[in-house]
């Protein structure tokens, strides 16, 4: 297997555990940072590609995930804390009747 | 030769971490798996010969977003139902789901992957890519300042909402 396939393949495969992770567990944290190993899946892919085709600009755009995790991280991790304030508990399925 | 070698070794262990994070209970644990697995991403950058962004994914991921997320966790240590039971009842659709999830991007990225293995580009470091980022990408490198001022602001107003109803 050579190297390209080898890194598409393991990109694929954190997507797959990320999504997986987000689906399956129940703690609101832990299915924060399983996002956060989709994003990591998507990153290695597109400097795959970009390494491939030679040109940074799929460089350019990994930088730009950068940027968006960060804020997303700072926007996710906020409201996690009140929501735990409210109820005392990190289950997701508690919130399940949140509308709106 | 070593570097093929130390590549397949970094991007087991990323994959590694990764399957770590679906089996430990405790979110700390689960944390560290994280940043073994985004180490190991950044060493597999690094060997690839694009150290701007291997820099990047230890300074913004390790560095930033996995510190506050471990700040977060040590705050909210607690032991509710989420911790003695780690699975929703969607385990098995979601193994099922995920399984052909990934067989259908395999399946469809396979043929593009590889035909121009041989292709592999040389390495790019810091002086291409700011030229690059700068010339043809300087608008969205803007806009992505807008983005975190939009970002902080949301954060306070989440915690204006709260403190305005209650206190």
């Amino acid at each position: 297997m050579d190297k390209v396939s080898l890194l598409l393949a393991v990109s694929v495969a954190l997507f797959a555990l990320g999504l997986l992770g987000l689906v399956v567990r129940r703690n609101l944290l832990v299915m924060l940072m399983c996002m956060e190993l989709m994003l990591n899946g998507v990153n290695l892919s597109l400097v795959t590609f970009a390494q491939r085709g030679g040109t940074v600009d799929g460089a350019v755009l990994v930088f730009l995930i950068f940027i968006v995790a960060a804020s997303e991280i700072a926007i996710a991790i906020p409201i996690v804390l009140l929501l735990v304030r409210q109820r005392h508990t990190l289950d997701a399925g508690t919130y399940s009747e949140l509308k709106g | 030769m070593i570097e093929d070698l130390l590549l397949v070794l970094f991007a087991l262990s990323a994959l590694a971490g990764g399957a770590l994070m679906l089996v430990l209970r405790h979110p700390m644990r689960v944390a560290l798996a994280l940043i073994a697995s985004m180490l190991s991403l950044g060493a597999v950058y690094a060997l690839l010969g694009v150290h701007v962004i291997a820099v990047f994914q230890i300074l913004i991921y390790v560095g930033a977003v996995m510190v506050f997320m471990v700040y977060a966790i040590m705050l909210l240590d607690l032991r509710d139902p989420s911790f003695t039971e780690r699975y929703s009842g969607l385990l098995w659709p979601g193994l099922v789901g995920c399984a052909l999830l990934a067989g259908l991007l395999v399946y469809a990225a396979w043929p593009s992957a590889a035909p121009a293995a041989a292709a592999v580009g040389a390495p790019f470091g810091v002086q291409p890519f700011s030229a690059v980022f700068l010339n043809h990408y300087w608008f969205y490198f803007e806009l992505t300042s807008v983005l975190l001022v939009v970002a902080v602001l949301a954060a306070v107003a989440v915690i204006k909402v709260r403190g305005g109803k209650h206190g």
